[in-house]
């Protein structure tokens, strides 16, 4: 019952960091149909500049996060308007193809200009231990913060999207961009707008990595990327609950499996889950056979 | 108002529009009128700026607005019902409308403006917080109509509103374009159903794969033989 407990708390926040991925994969994707394989890059550079504002400029933990989010968004919209919004008329696949490209480029540039090396993350925040359920159960003060966090972001997202002007540009864009024009709609700033949010979430995810695995690294965004794409795909492309229920399950399943089986398993697990999605359910768990997206 | 002169538009290799002029003038309703294909609904396109013609050019109000952004525009008045509605389904059937008055500033405006949709509409008003997809056909028109009125267009250009409308539906939708064309806006109305459309506009254009054919008063041109044949089923 313990190790179940702690397995489950242990999934959930993992599963949380996968939601907060997820969330920038799919809003991108209700937007324009693309899969943004840089998204994993834009984490782990977020991860990176949490990391210097921790080490180099000393600041706390929540400054830094914001200095994490700034530097993504930045670097969200440049990628979008340089390597994206020059293909916004040509096929899924050349665009697809750029996202790759990107990703590749971010991740080469990113070993020269950091090194090969693990670098450890910063314990900026004191990791304490509580006990509950009369010391049957623990949990630390780090699983606490992360699902902190993520709730917060969440209710943001869902503020933003359904409580906001611009989040009701958003959804109608992403419903029908030459209706949305006709509204006045500027449909390239919406799109611009959607990107820096999608990488503020990654920058926050990318920190909150960094936290949970104490290490960060170059490389550090591509498998989590994945297997948030493949929560995002789980939950249904383009649908925000869909993201954020895909990413929390992914995680739990994930920490069951290399804790009641083996890690080895882990993965094999999370891949065949994508396969059978795919062909028992391609529009995902939430996904309906409609035009809705975002 | 209005001035288009001779544009052409293509789609890839199709000459979709070969030379079109048209003029709409203050307080008129015009109607252009067309089979399948003639390029009706790319002439209300490439008006509202999105698509671009290769060559000629639009006016409007004195200005050109040939290479103007969609979103411009709007701003200087002209709104389009496009064909097919395309509502937005996933929004709620207020938030339909108050995306038609996106580029419009202030509250208090809002609120006038969405009284005035609800009065010609009032069915909008019962089903404000459902979702616009569930709405019927003739609910989705009237909402598509309320949304373009939301930005208080000085030029409504609707393309087909009487598509796939029960008869008693069709009326009802033109005694209301008639309605707004008092009220003080301009009209382009794009339709197939042109027994209708010349029944209550100032003048007609008529459209044959991309090329203007005829034009002159509706009236004259509901009367013509060879438009009687063509267009009005004998
Ligand atoms: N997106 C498009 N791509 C290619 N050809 C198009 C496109 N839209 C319309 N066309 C072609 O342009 C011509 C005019 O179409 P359209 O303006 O939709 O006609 P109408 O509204 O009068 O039915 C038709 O031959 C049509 O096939
Ligand atoms: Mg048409």
């Amino acid at each position: 019952m313990e190790t179940l407990i702690a397995q489950l708390l242990n999934g959930l926040s993992l599963g949380s960091i996968y939601a907060l991925i997820a969330l920038g994969y799919t809003m991108v994707y209700g937007i324009i149909q693309l899969i943004n394989f840089a998204h994993g890059e834009i984490l782990m550079i977020g991860a990176y500049a949490g990391f210097f504002a921790i080490t180099k400029l000393e600041l706390g933990f929540f400054p830094a996060l914001i200095v994490a989010m700034v530097v993504s968004v930045v670097l969200g919209i440049i990628v979008e308007r340089v390597a994206y919004k020059p293909l916004r008329n040509s096929t899924r696949l050349s665009a697809l193809i750029t996202a790759i490209g990107v990703s590749l480029f971010l991740q080469n540039g990113g070993l020269q200009v950091f090194g090969t090396d693990y670098v450890t993350f910063p314990r900026a925040v004191d990791k304490v231990t509580y006990k509950f359920l009369g010391g049957n159960a623990t949990i630390t003060s780090h699983q606490i913060l992360i699902l902190i966090i993520t709730v917060i972001m969440m209710f943001i997202l869902q503020y933003i999207v359904h409580k906001t002007k611009t989040g009701k540009a958003m959804r109608a864009v992403s419903y029908d961009k030459d209706a949305a024009l006709l509204m006045g709609v500027n449909v390239d700033s919406v799109i611009t707008v959607t990107f820096a949010i999608g990488s503020a979430f990654a920058a926050v995810a990318g920190v909150l990595l960094g936290m949970y695995y104490q290490t960060i690294h170059p490389l550090m965004g591509s498998m989590p990327g994945l297997k948030a794409f493949i929560a995002a795909v789980l939950g249904g492309i383009g649908i925000i609950p869909g993201a954020m229920a895909g990413g929390f399950l992914l995680g739990i399943i994930e920490t069951l499996v290399s804790g009641y089986l083996s890690s080895a398993y882990r993965d094999v697990v999370v891949f065949g889950l994508l396969i059978v999605i795919l062909v028992v359910k391609p529009t995902g768990l939430l996904g309906k056979d409609t035009h809705e997206k975002v | 108002m209005l001035k288009v002169e001779n544009i052409d538009v293509y789609y890839g290799a199709i000459h979709a529009l070969k030379g079109v002029s048209l003029e709409v003038k203050e307080g008129e309703i015009v109607t252009l009128i067309g089979a399948n294909g003639a390029g009706k609904s790319t002439s209300l396109q490439t008006i509202s700026g999105l698509i671009r013609q290769k060559r000629g050019k639009i006016m409007f109000s004195g200005r050109d607005i040939s290479f103007s952004p969609a979103q411009e525009i709007v701003r200087m008045g002209i709104s389009q019902v496009p064909e097919g509605r395309r509502i937005f389904a996933n929004l709620s059937v207020r938030e339909n409308l108050e995306m038609g008055a996106y580029l419009q500033k202030g509250k208090e405006g809002l609120k006038k403006t969405l009284e005035k949709v609800y009065e010609k509409f009032p069915r909008l008003r019962e089903r404000l917080n459902q979702r616009a997809g569930t709405l019927s056909g003739g609910e989705q028109q009237m909402l598509a109509m309320g949304r373009a009125l939301m930005a208080q267009p000085k030029l409504l250009l609707l393309d087909e509103p009487s598509m796939g409308l029960a008869p008693i539906l069709v009326k009802e939708i033109f005694s209301i374009i008639k309605e707004i064309n008092e009220a003080g806006t301009t009209i382009l109305l794009v339709e197939q159903n042109a027994k209708m459309a010349l029944s209550i506009a100032n003048r007609a254009y008529v459209l044959e794969t991309g090329r203007i054919v005829t034009s002159g008063p509706a009236q004259e041109l509901a009367e013509s033989e060879q438009i009687k044949k063509a267009y009005l089923g004998g």
